[in-house]
């Protein structure tokens, strides 16, 4: 007994590992809104995690759509249904895809064990993985075509084919993008998730 | 019967495209005659064979019934009949032997040829809806197109607000920022007063390869040399040259003195004594290379791109006085502040630490007294304010664009301004009391800010490649840019006004009278 209330003060459980991927995706898009200029700049507010000063969107409907999707998303996250997640950014008038950010969810160590699974990585280094690749989002502005419409966004979650369909849930389409060029960022992994992200844009010319 | 006869050569005579009985035999059928055997006709068969054989092949391929081929068949087993069929163009009399082929229209498979017309063009179709499929298989792993599902919550998120634009336009366009509204009565020249080579400079954001002595000599790194520029007398002379392929990644003058500090590619520091063009010292210490140096008196603190920072004792053999891990990349910007308080570091980490100078002590703490990471790209350009020692200004990369101010006795932002451009040299000019920043894309322009109020007072134009680095003279009236573009160019800005200084040692000379203190 006591050994399992050591090993439960270190260990990431499926459910911590889960909310550390939302919390990373909560982050890393409202950076991606904010570096890629889809919102007004006065609109956001520096927010402090992993050592960095991140801006996090202060409009309250985008926080609400945010953290709903996110919470959806954790749930699947839990039952290992989700492939995917890929962040969508479209041109409002002509609904046009312009750039599209994939976050692909891969489901590692003994995936037998169901939720019980634990993992014994130091949060501290997962952070530092985090931090690493939200840096990468903020410098990609530097060779990202500029988004010079007005656009709009969307969360598609890839999942697999046997779930239930939620209310107030829709099936889509994919987003591809013509001509498309992919930049792979740096990954990080929690031992049971692990996330890469992928940015693909429309290569002009 | 004559009748009919007659009836008949009538009748031959007015059909133009039956064969021609009368008159000379055509050129081919006298050939045909002349050489029953040729080998052209037996090639000519075994051509039609072939065709026709492709086309009991190709029996498979979906075909309408066409009439004008009687020789397509639909299974196999009707091969034998064919064969038999298909001398028979051959016997016709009508079919071009000789010297030329005259395809037989009954014997080729017109059906096929479309078909076979057809699959090229389909072609480029196939591969591009093969790779979709690839990209989708690959892009979700583990599931192929029917396994998965894409969903999406109903409920979108808001769009901005009509008319909004992308403020990263800034970054693709000429948009210059606002300029003073109020203009300074003072004439700042738009040219610049002299303009020097600097071939190979190298053009990279993380090194400082210029630095202007108290002794007006200007020290500028070119690729492996450096070069000593006498601002006085106009003279140049080589200093060194590394070996190989190693580069001068950093330069520092110590604060009074000929000595100079020389960071490179190997890690190694070296010290150069100017007036003798003597080496003093090498020291090492870094893993890799050195790309930024600050003195402070006799300790040389150096930042390399592992993100540590060194202290060196120069006077002492084990120079080394302090390791501080500093930042996860690269160190780029290193400055020690004019009262020798404190310590700034820039990294390529996006944070901007500052350092508090050890008790009765040159170096600094081992841990930051503050740290900012409001940046959101690499720090490099770093100043200090000469009349406000606490006061350092930092410059953000591409993706942060920002001058920031920080008082650094509370580790507060007290200005923060967008400069729609890459910051990378930052300048106080004591003169007039303001502040120069040397940018990269799209202007690569050097601009002078009045300081606190962070208007612009002049925009300096003419690099044409970014501005990697800014010095001052030491009598604090010219500024020294250096740009990608191969140049150093000179600007004499802050010229003092003799009638202003004039006024100035009035007001000195008139302070000890009490009465006018009390009235103020």
């Amino acid at each position: 007994m006591a050994t399992a209330a050591v090993k439960s003060k270190s260990a990431i459980t499926v459910k911590g590992s889960a909310e550390i991927v939302c919390d990373y995706l909560n982050y890393g898009i409202n950076s991606i809104l904010y570096q890629r200029g889809l919102y007004p700049p006065e609109n956001f507010q520096a927010t402090e995690n992993y050592g960095l000063n991140i801006l996090m969107s202060t409009d309250n409907k985008i926080k609400e759509y945010l953290s709903t999707v996110l919470a959806q998303l954790k749930e699947w996250l839990l039952k290992r249904l989700v492939n995917k997640v890929a962040l969508i950014i479209t041109n409002v008038k002509t609904l046009e895809v312009m750039e599209r950010w994939d976050f692909k969810v891969e489901y590692e160590g003994d995936v037998e064990q169901g939720e019980a699974q634990t993992s014994d990585k130091p949060l501290k280094q997962i952070k530092n993985e985090i931090r690493d690749v939200l840096k990468q989002i903020t410098s990609s502005v530097t060779y990202l075509p500029l988004l010079d419409c007005l656009c709009s966004f969307d969360i598609q979650v890839y999942t697999k084919d046997d779930i239930e369909l939620p209310k107030e849930w829709a099936e889509g389409e994919p987003a591809n993008i013509k001509n498309a060029q992919s930049v792979k960022m740096r990954s990080f992994s929690t031992n049971i998730h692990k996330m890469e992200t992928v940015v693909t844009y429309r290569n002009e010319d | 019967m004559s009748q009919f006869k007659f009836w008949n050569d009538v009748n031959s005579l007015l059909s133009l495209d039956g064969p021609i009985t009368k008159g000379p035999q055509p050129r081919w059928e006298r050939k045909k005659t002349n050489n029953p055997l040729s080998g052209n006709s037996s090639l000519n068969s075994s051509k039609q064979r072939s065709l026709s054989s492709s086309c009991i092949n190709t029996s498979k391929t979906p075909s309408k019934e066409s009439d004008n081929c009687g020789l397509r068949s639909k299974t196999p087993s009707k091969t034998p009949l064919v064969k038999a069929k298909t001398p028979t163009p051959n016997k016709n009399a009508r079919t071009p032997g000789g010297d030329r082929f005259i395809p037989s229209r009954v014997a080729s498979n017109l059906e096929l040829g479309q078909f076979k017309l057809s699959q090229d063009e389909n072609e480029p179709v196939n591969p591009t809806a093969k790779e979709l499929q690839k990209v989708i298989n690959e892009n979700i792993p583990g599931c192929s197109n029917a396994s998965r599902k894409i969903l999406s919550y109903k409920y979108k998120a808001p769009s901005a607000p009509e008319g909004f634009q992308n403020p990263m336009r800034v970054l693709y366009s000429q948009t210059k920022t606002p300029a003073s509204i109020r203009n300074t009565n003072r004439h700042i020249p738009q040219a610049p007063d002299r303009i020097l080579d600097a071939p190979d400079i190298v053009d990279d954001y993380y090194l400082n390869l210029m630095d202007w002595g108290s002794n007006n000599i200007l020290a500028a790194a070119l690729g492996s040399r450096v070069y000593l520029w006498n601002a006085g007398t106009g003279n140049i002379d080589q200093l060194l040259e590394l070996e190989g392929n190693d580069y001068v990644c950093s330069l520092a003058w110590i604060q009074d003195g000929d000595c100079l500090a020389v960071g490179t590619t190997e890690g190694t520091i070296e010290l150069w004594d100017c007036s003798r063009s003597k080496r003093l010292r090498i020291m090492d210490g870094h893993s890799a290379r050195v790309g930024s140096l600050a003195w402070n008196s006799y300790i040389l603190s150096s930042g390399c791109r592992s993100g540590q920072i060194i202290h060196h004792d120069v006077r002492q053999r084990e120079h080394i006085v302090a390791t501080i891990s500093a930042h996860t990349q690269e160190v780029c910007g290193l400055k020690w502040s004019p009262d020798r308080k404190y310590l700034a570091s820039g990294g390529n980490d996006n944070v901007l630490n500052i350092w508090a100078a050890v008790n009765e002590g040159y170096h600094s703490e081992i841990t930051p007294l503050h740290v900012f990471t409001q940046h959101q790209a690499a720090v490099k350009a770093l100043a200090w304010c000469p009349w406000q020692p606490h006061v350092l200004a930092s410059g953000g990369g591409t993706a942060d664009r920002h001058i920031r101010v920080w008082n650094c006795n509370t580790g507060t932002c007290i200005n923060s301004t967008d400069t729609k451009s890459q910051v990378c040299a930052l300048l106080w000019a004591e003169n007039y009391k303001e502040l120069v920043s040397g940018h990269g894309f799209a202007n690569n322009e050097v601009n002078i800010w009045k300081y606190p109020a962070m208007t612009k007072v002049a925009e300096l134009n003419g690099h044409t490649a970014r501005v990697l680095h800014l010095a001052m003279s030491p009598d604090g009236t010219t500024i020294l840019s250096a740009g990608a573009d191969e140049t150093l160019r000179l600007w004499q800005c802050f010229v003092k006004d003799p009638v202003k200084a004039k006024s100035k040692e009035c007001a000195v000379k008139s302070k000890p009278s009490a009465l006018k203190q009390c009235i103020r």
